[in-house]
């Protein structure tokens, strides 16, 4: 398995300009490695999510280096950056953000449809494939709205891999969920991590969720003080 | 297969938000349908009103007229000419009426390919004689077939048939007014009193009423002969010659060009007419401003209800930019949505347009002036409705420009910490 290098920040710093000028990061430096289940673990407002903006490239004013799949990503177009969140990156947010005018089954494609590599047929034959996986076939036709937290949250990690993506990226993905689905949650992530030998970086403020992790970075005050 | 998957979202978009999207497309239909059956309409007037003066006037009319010499001897004589010349009552010499050499004119006016075709007439004043009073009048003796092709004579002629008058000797077209005003009725048998003094007797045949009401008083017809031979003059006496031209654009040049020739008046229609023009042009102005700004308006319409989606549609396009949109991915989306809107709207809007027409054009409208309208004239130039396309299309576009524009930059970070 080669262990190279997905993810790389280098002396990422921050700065919020309103109302009065603030850094939020401070020399943000550290790397993710194929394969690996690293959390981002901190306090409220400690700047990990501000982070994980910068990292999935739709946040673009920051000083420092970013470098994604050995790339050099800092100062990109932003239509080549559309590309790369297509393409390398999945996202699952805290709040699920289908979309809610499609069927569950379409908003697992569109990213699919977006990206173009296959065709509307094989695009719906994967998308039922990784609903299958989360249990969620059934639903499939469904409109977005009329799923519960967890099962739309489930939609949402699906549609995140329909691209294989390099990276998993999620914002308190279970923040918003009670504790049997926060576990069912964890538990697809676990297993994407084992299985797939998928890349994650999940942000959280949960310690026990962090704590299940293979790696966890902790932050504090816009440093990071172990990882 | 890209732009395919953008159009798709736009549909979706649009059904989700389906009553909306309909008041947007009806406002653009009612905006269209009122500006096709108002262009229609007010043209369909225009024409019918400028019909009334341009079809009966002929493009160029050739024909002398008594004035004083432009030239006078002391301009000519080799001591003076330098001079400035004041003379006092100058007269006009003793020319006539009388066209000279007309049939040689007439000749070479109807060889000229840019001519439609030529009509002589001889106008005469005369005075009715009604009891102890006289009216006055004009007899117009006109080539009936000619006069018939060239100025639609029988359009006018509300009683009998312009043909009649070549049928029955001394017969006469009377003049509504003057028929009136005379209690002549068909088959009566008038008196009238040339400018010479002679007296002749005139067998009424029909009604001519052109809708313009002093012309109604004046004007009377009767064919060539008849009039020649009341002024006791031969066949080839004609004071005017009558010309419609192919091209009315090309009057004045004509005009100029064949006066220098034949060494007569010449009037072409432009210059007679200026004032005419004028009004024409004013009024097509008037119901072309009213007719954009309906579709501007109803532009304003649709700026406002895609302004209101795009906010409520925040959450889809942070969403549709976090996993790989770009700013003009969702640009194309939202100026697909006001253009599918545009051409949907104003499709329908054409389409009624096109009945709002046919429906006025069954109105019925009767009036004593003009005698051959029945209905409410429409035009049905596809000029309208090729403009109300266009610009259904351009409104749209830019109404959803400045909102699609908006919806680019939204940043979804913005949208997703917000939360």
């Amino acid at each position: 398995m080669d262990n190279r290098t997905v993810l790389e920040a280098q002396n990422i710093d921050k700065f919020f300009y309103s109302p009065v000028k603030t850094q939020v990061l401070k020399k943000i430096s550290f790397s993710i490695n194929r394969g690996d289940f690293v959390s981002v673990m901190g306090k409220s407002g400690c700047g990990k999510s501000t982070l994980l903006y910068i990292l999935s490239t739709m946040d673009t004013s920051y000083q420092g280096k970013l470098l994604i799949d050995q790339e050099m990503i800092t100062d990109k177009s932003s239509s080549y950056l559309s590309r790369i969140r297509n393409e390398k990156i999945g996202f699952v947010f805290q709040f699920h953000y289908l979309l809610t005018e499609f069927s569950v089954l379409e908003n697992v494609m569109v990213p699919g449809l977006k990206l173009g590599k296959l065709n509307r047929e094989q695009l719906e034959e994967k998308a039922m494939e990784k609903l299958r996986i989360f249990g969620m076939e059934d639903h499939a036709l469904k409109k977005a709205n009329q799923l519960s937290g967890g099962q739309k949250q489930r939609v949402a990690i699906a549609r995140a891999l329909i691209n294989d993506p390099l990276i998993i990226m999620g914002d308190e993905p279970s923040g918003n969920l009670d504790k049997k689905n926060s576990d069912i949650v964890f538990g697809i992530f676990k297993e994407l991590a084992t299985d797939f030998n998928q890349t994650l970086l999940i942000v959280t403020h949960d310690p026990d969720f962090a704590e299940k992790t293979d790696r966890t970075i902790v932050m504090e005050d816009g440093r990071i003080i172990s990882h | 297969m890209k732009y395919g998957l953008l159009l798709h979202i736009a549909r979706s978009l649009m059904l989700a938000r389906f009553k909306q999207t309909m008041v947007a497309a009806v406002g653009v239909t009612f905006s269209i349908t009122m500006f096709i059956a108002l262009l229609g309409f007010m043209n369909g007037l225009n024409q019918m009103l400028d019909g009334l003066v341009l079809n009966r006037t002929p493009h160029i009319r050739f024909y002398n007229e008594i004035k004083p010499n432009p030239d006078q001897p002391i301009d000519q004589s080799d001591k003076y000419k330098n001079y400035t010349n004041t003379i006092r009552s100058i007269k006009p010499t003793s020319s006539r009426l009388r066209i000279y050499n007309s049939s040689a004119i007439i000749q070479t006016l109807e060889e000229d390919p840019r001519v439609l075709g030529v009509a002589p007439k001889v106008s005469t004043q005369v005075f009715f004689n009604v009891g102890s009073s006289d009216i006055s009048g004009t007899i117009s003796g006109i080539d009936v077939p000619a006069e018939n092709d060239l100025f639609a004579l029988s359009d006018y002629v509300t009683v009998g048939t312009p043909m009649d008058l070549t049928q029955t000797n001394n017969s006469i077209i009377l003049g509504k007014g003057a028929a009136d005003r005379m209690l002549a009725d068909i088959g009566d048998v008038i008196q009238a009193t040339t400018s010479r003094g002679d007296q002749v007797q005139l067998k009424v045949v029909g009604y001519y009423q052109s809708g313009l009401g002093e012309l109604d008083n004046i004007q009377s017809y009767a064919s060539l002969q008849t009039v020649q031979k009341i002024l006791g003059e031969p066949p080839s006496y004609i004071t005017d010659i009558q010309v419609k031209l192919r091209e009315l654009d090309l009057a004045p040049s004509m005009a100029r060009d064949y006066a220098a020739l034949f060494k007569i008046n010449a009037d072409d229609i432009q210059t007679v007419n200026a004032q005419f023009e004028t009004g024409t042009e004013i009024r097509n102005l008037i119901s072309y401003a009213v007719g954009i700004t309906l579709l501007i308006v109803s532009g304003f319409g649709i700026y406002n209800i895609l302004n209101m989606m795009i906010y409520e549609k925040m959450d889809t396009i942070a969403i549709l930019k976090a996993i790989g949109f770009s700013g003009r991915d969702v640009n194309i989306i939202f100026i697909n949505i006001a253009l599918i809107i545009g051409l949907a709207g104003g499709t329908l809007g054409l389409c009624l347009g096109y009945l709002a027409g046919l429906g006025i054009d069954q109105l019925p409208f009767e009036t004593e002036a003009l005698p051959t309208i029945k209905t409410f004239p429409v035009d049905f130039n596809p000029r309208y409705y090729l403009i109300g396309g266009i610009f259904s299309l351009v409104t749209t576009y830019f109404a959803g420009y400045f909102p699609a524009k908006k919806a680019s930059g939204v940043d979804p970070v913005d949208i997703i910490r917000g939360k």
